[in-house]
């Protein structure tokens, strides 16, 4: 974690690592608010100026809860030329994909048309935000790959706008958020895996969203800090949904990444849905196998925010559950909470799971060369 | 299979309440009334439907009505059985679900009375939790001050989903009369589906609920700390019911890691979280949810870096072991001792007092 309270010279941003990385969860942004219009029909630019994005929380300007950072984003990442962090390509490079040695970053955009009411919108913003992720970004710089965004809660224009990117190298996966009008398991969404796999498509699953429903089971919490802690219980419920709605037993061949969620919480969860899937097995027949085993055969991690127990015997603990071939590592430049790539792992790994979690798992998953 | 020992405090039983009419002795006349005329159905909520599976382990399902709502067979299958010096009895009736304050409160009264004559009172190995309507702050503190003078109540209970998160400013008169009263508030397992039963939305299935019960747990851990509840109320004891607890470590892990990254946004939150927990919350062993290998469950011991806060529970009579291993392999006698009798008698206070009867 990184809370940048003064300037620091920008040879101090990269003591880092020397050896090439991936980068699984990198946040685009656009510089200005009209950025996408040339991308979207000239219908939706006054419909965006009267009526704004109409998403399912109350505000106009801003999330429900404010970050702890203008954007959520580190201060030194505003760049030279103005704009908000994470929206220039040029900056981007020097202060991040270049010290880090990034060879292979994933785009996530988060602002796109995921979790509007008006799902015609929902769907013109995201496939403009597909066509501006290539022009702007993956075109100019190949280390760079997209994510495909789709309105998420209209499974058939999601299926669509998946089939149409279906094959594009600017691609490597289809985003969602996790916090949804339903738990993302429920058939409304089935479309959208089932485009997924046909294109061969790794579905990331990103921390975050708004779908309406209050961020915990008991209604809506204070603060800030209960938001970004409760994503992980959000990811966590949302895993559940997907496992025992027997997506996996669906759609076989569909990969999944948890981004930005944490992945301690996973053992935990495993062994749970295991013993109670024990008892309760007759109420789902249509799972064919233990939920874990799903868990293990379809589930990626992204390792930002990384777990950081005292002792790193009990994180190293952990991974040995999971799985060192599950991990990918993440960065989530440019936000607050940013990993630095050199800190992240402590001493004590060997070189072949250095290896594969800083790069080799993401290239295999992305099927990347 | 680790042997359990004799003496050791069983923190979560469940009596059952028959059917709604077997509260009515104990209501107002206007209530019997209401539930009467208006032919009111039993209150069972759908996080424990009778027949499911988890309801009840097999051996333990009587031939007729519910699970443990016989007296005898808690005796013989619970208490006798592992040798349980108190047994606490948390009601899960489905009084929360209602909406009506009044209701709620008539319901609960009734339901805390029944306890106190159809239970305690037949066998004194048994303790009592207060049940309360949380929709009304006035009436919940005076319904816990009413049950607080018989001193076999030692506990309040509260559930994990409700209208509004657990620390909200809202419930602290609660807190303060239980911190007062030397009452821990035990907070179990279940919904007043007030709200949906997952931050995600509605499930197709019983399962994803039970499954979600840890989910709503780490999120009112998360109230609970950040909104203060400990630095105002720093001798209140808190205990989470059910809840499985192998999350806790890596919960705290994330909780620790933003907590030392905005704690300006909660200034009066001068301690880290995972002292918090150790001072002042506690959990309940069943379910054990980690697999049946004692190296991994004891790497979990190690991971919580404490062996002071797991209470022994049965769970009685839902279905969480089965034979007589209600405690899993591998635990060290001194782990079992604490975990039986030390953790639980330091955490209910009310156990240490030797007259109980008012």
């Amino acid at each position: 974690m990184n809370i940048q309270i003064r300037e620091r010279p920008q040879s101090a941003a990269s003591t880092g690592i020397k050896t090439a990385i991936a980068d699984g969860d990198i946040h685009p942004a656009r510089a200005t608010r009209d950025e996408l219009y040339p991308f979207l029909a000239k219908r939706w630019h006054s419909h965006l100026e009267s009526f704004g994005a109409h998403a399912h929380q109350g505000m106009m300007e801003g999330p429900p809860y404010p970050k702890a950072q203008p954007n959520a984003a580190r201060r030194d990442a505003y760049p030279p030329e103005g704009g908000p962090q994470g929206s220039s390509l040029s900056f981007m490079q020097k202060q991040h994909l270049d010290p880090n040695n990034v060879v292979l970053g994933v785009l996530n955009p988060l602002a796109t048309g995921q979790g509007l009411r008006n799902h015609d919108l929902a769907a013109a913003i995201c496939a403009a935000v597909n066509d501006w992720q290539i022009e702007k970004w993956t075109s100019k710089d190949a280390r760079l790959k997209g994510s495909v965004v789709v309105a998420n809660e209209d499974g058939v224009s999601a299926a669509a706008e998946i089939r149409k990117r279906a094959g594009d190298p600017n691609f490597v996966q289809v985003l969602l958020l996790s916090r949804n009008a339903e738990p993302l398991g429920q058939r409304r969404y089935w479309p959208i895996y089932e485009a997924a796999q046909e294109a061969g498509l790794p579905v990331g699953v990103h921390a975050f969203g708004y779908g309406g429903n209050p961020i915990t089971a008991s209604g809506w919490p204070s603060y800030y800090i209960e938001e970004m802690v409760g994503h992980s219980q959000c990811q966590q419920t949302v895993l559940a949904s997907l496992v025992l709605e027997g997506v996996f037993a669906r759609f076989p061949k569909l990969k999944m990444v948890m981004v930005e969620a944490g992945f301690g919480w996973a053992p935990s969860l495993a062994w749970r849905l295991d013993k109670v899937f024990s008892k309760l097995h007759a109420e789902v027949p249509h799972l064919e196998r233990k939920p874990s085993e799903y868990i293990r055969d379809h589930i990626w991690w992204t390792t930002q925010p990384m777990e950081d127990p005292e002792s790193r015997d009990h994180l190293f603990q952990v991974i040995e559950w999971i799985g060192w071939d599950k991990l990918l590592f993440a960065t989530d430049y440019p936000h607050w909470d940013y990993d630095e790539p050199s800190r992240v792992l402590p001493p004590g790994v060997s070189d072949a799971n250095r290896q594969a979690f800083y790069l080799d798992n993401a290239k295999k998953l992305y099927g990347i060369a | 299979m680790t042997s359990p020992i004799a003496g050791g405090v069983d923190c979560d039983l469940h009596p059952a309440v028959p059917h709604l009419t077997s509260l009515v002795p104990y209501m107002t006349d206007y209530w019997r009334d209401q539930v009467t005329t208006r032919g009111m159905a039993d209150l069972i909520s759908q996080s424990y439907p009778v027949n499911s599976p988890i309801s009840s382990r097999p051996d333990w399902r009587p031939a007729q009505g519910k699970p443990g709502s016989a007296i005898a067979d808690m005796q013989a299958q619970a208490l006798d059985k592992f040798g349980t010096a108190y047994g606490i009895c948390n009601p899960l009736y489905g009084v929360q679900m209602v909406f009506s304050e009044d209701m709620a409160n008539a319901f609960c009264r009734a339901l805390n009375d029944w306890l106190v004559k159809e239970w305690l009172d037949k066998d004194d190995r048994l303790r009592g939790s207060i049940v309360i309507p949380v929709q009304s702050i006035e009436k919940a503190v005076a319904e816990i001050e009413r049950c607080a003078e018989d001193k076999r109540f030692v506990q309040v209970l509260m559930l994990v989903m409700g209208d509004i998160p657990l620390g909200k400013r809202y419930y602290w008169p609660i807190y303060a009369a239980a911190e007062r009263l030397g009452l821990p508030i035990g907070i179990h397992a279940g919904s007043a589906y007030h709200n949906p039963p997952s931050s995600v939305g509605w499930g197709s299935y019983h399962i994803e609920d039970y499954v979600a019960q840890a989910q709503a747990f780490q999120t009112q851990l998360t109230s609970l700390i950040v909104e203060g509840v400990f630095a105002r109320h720093p001798n209140l004891k808190m205990v989470m019911l059910e809840s499985g607890f192998t999350w806790l470590a890596p919960f705290l892990w994330r909780l620790h890691k933003f907590w030392r990254g905005i704690r300006m946004e909660t200034p009066w939150v001068d301690r880290a979280p995972l002292e918090i927990v150790r001072s002042n919350i506690r959990f309940s062993l069943q379910p054990v949810d980690a697999p049946p290998e004692p190296d991994t469950l004891n790497r979990l011991f190690d991971h919580m870096q404490s062996d002071e806060l797991i209470l022994f529970s049965t769970d009685y009579p839902h279905w969480q072991f089965d034979g007589d291993a209600v405690l899993p392999e591998g635990l060290s006698p001194d782990l079992v001792r604490k975990i039986m009798i030390d953790n639980p008698l330091a955490t209910y206070s009310r156990l240490r007092v030797k007259e109980t009867t008012p």
